[in-house]
């Protein structure tokens, strides 16, 4: 075992707030991979554009740019706002909460795709089948629509979460106490760069080891109604 | 919104991004050196060969570039026989330990890449070719190698955008590339909303120059794939047969 000079429990707690994080970004991606899919696939013509356009310029921008300027960026707008409707004070963004915006965005813009393509695999003989029998919308969309889209999309969702877990460190730029904030810390007094790093990596593997093996348990969960070839 | 700063701004942005391009394309070329052999190494049977290759992508694949860029960077500087080998004066610098972190990040998913692209050739090709005797040396070079590096194409664009956003992150070791200069302005100026947006609009632009030019090779390179193209271009053909 490695010897983290008695930083251990700093980077469990680390550990635990990455954890936090990341499943907050997962919940707030996947509602806005759900809305941009839901835009992709809209009867009208101005929203597909604008999804369209939203998704891939979220694309081109680094995760980094992303956060901060989420995070900066973000700061300085909503003083300005506060400012102009004539209140004195001086808000700053959580850290937590410009991280989970960031990284959700560059989520649900990636998920967005996943999902649209899931929606789109679902033969169309279905829905009309439901809407036949005069199911609301609403409801094609509950009972036939999500679980199936589910068995499709869980895979490439998966992925794309693994790659918001490895994003997660990016977040300790702007001072939240993650894994990468607690190692940097635990540097600064052990100055053992090597042997810390490498236990946050390590620690992240073990995350995304456990993820994969949760992925695909899921993915068995999700799709025990299907056939197996 | 001050314009006048964001115009300013772009010919230094431009001169980030310079270096920016400069560590995508070093780490893309030596990790496409170095993925080339690993893919080998992580299709073969032997589990000597496999076994290190895997773990290999399993670790660079797994943990975040943020964390490879500080194990290179601060991380070496712990070892006291590093820093009294030669090649300390390089490690010590963060533009090569910027490239370097880059380079082994690039060659674990290029070698990810190479391997599905590898065994997508159908195996009747490569058992026909052992049939007539070729050697193992040739059946990689006129077998497998022109096919796989085709289809690998549209999974290494995806990559090499990856490592062009992951290149940002370059910035947290000090260098000036097109995130550092940003985040350097900023410090100056303050405004981090002009200047975020200015930075993400170049990021874009180059992204999707860069997917342009994928798209034409790609489209140069799969030709035998496509139906022939009627009626255009055919010169060489008389009108009249």
């Amino acid at each position: 075992m490695l010897d983290l000079y008695g930083f251990g429990d700093l980077l469990l707690a680390g550990t635990w707030m990455t954890i936090k994080l990341i499943l907050a970004i997962l919940i707030f991606g996947l509602i806005a991979g759900m809305i941009g899919a839901g835009a992709k696939l809209s009867r009208f013509k101005i929203l597909n554009f604008l999804a369209e356009v939203f998704t891939s310029i979220v694309r081109g921008i680094p995760e980094l740019i992303l956060i901060l300027g989420i995070y900066f960026g973000g700061t300085v707008v909503i003083n300005n706002l506060l400012t102009s409707l004539g209140y004195g004070g001086y808000l700053e963004i959580n850290p937590f909460a410009a991280g989970v915006a960031a990284l959700g965005i560059a989520y649900g813009a990636y998920a967005t795709d996943v999902f649209r393509v899931s929606i789109q695999s679902i033969p169309k003989g279905q829905i009309e089948a439901a809407r036949s029998m005069g199911m609301p919308g609403t409801l094609i969309f509950r009972r036939i629509i999500l679980p199936q889209v589910w068995i499709v999309a869980i895979p490439a969702l998966g992925n794309l979460f693994l790659v918001s877990q490895k994003d997660s460190a990016l977040v300790s730029v702007i001072g939240l106490q993650e894994i990468m904030r607690a190692s940097a810390f635990a540097v600064r007094y052990t100055k053992k760069p090597f042997t810390i790093y490498m236990a946050a990596a390590l620690i992240y593997l073990g995350l995304a080891v456990v993820t994969t093996v949760g992925i695909q348990l899921f993915e068995k969960r999700a799709g025990r109604g299907m056939r197996r070839s | 919104m001050d314009f006048a700063l964001m115009l300013n701004s772009i010919p230094d942005l431009l001169r980030g991004s310079i270096l920016t391009f400069e560590l995508v394309g070093l780490s893309m070329l030596f990790g496409m050196l170095m993925a080339m052999p690993l893919s080998l190494l992580r299709v073969s049977k032997r589990i000597w060969c496999l076994a290190p290759a895997y773990g290999y992508i399993f670790f660079f694949r797994g943990t975040p570039l943020l964390v490879q860029i500080f194990l290179v960077y601060y991380g070496l500087s712990q070892f006291a026989w590093i820093k009294e080998s030669i090649m300390w004066p390089i490690l010590r610098e963060p533009y090569w330990c910027a490239i370097i972190a880059f380079t082994l990040n690039t060659t674990a998913y290029t070698g990810e890449i190479l391997r599905g692209a590898i065994q997508a050739i159908p195996h009747g090709q490569i058992e026909a070719a052992q049939s007539v005797g070729m050697s193992r040396i040739m059946l990689l070079r006129r077998i497998i190698a022109p096919q796989a590096l085709v289809i690998a194409l549209p999974g290494y664009s995806n990559e090499l955008i990856l490592l062009l956003k992951g290149s940002a992150l370059a910035s947290t070791i000090t260098l000036l590339e097109l995130t550092g200069i940003t985040r350097k302005i900023i410090a100056e100026t303050y405004k981090p909303f002009e200047l975020f947006i200015l930075a993400a609009c170049m990021y874009v632009v180059i992204t999707f120059i860069l997917t342009r030019i994928f798209n034409w090779v790609e489209h140069r390179f799969t030709a035998y794939r496509r139906p022939p193209e009627l009626m255009e271009d055919q010169e060489g053909i008389p009108d009249n047969i």
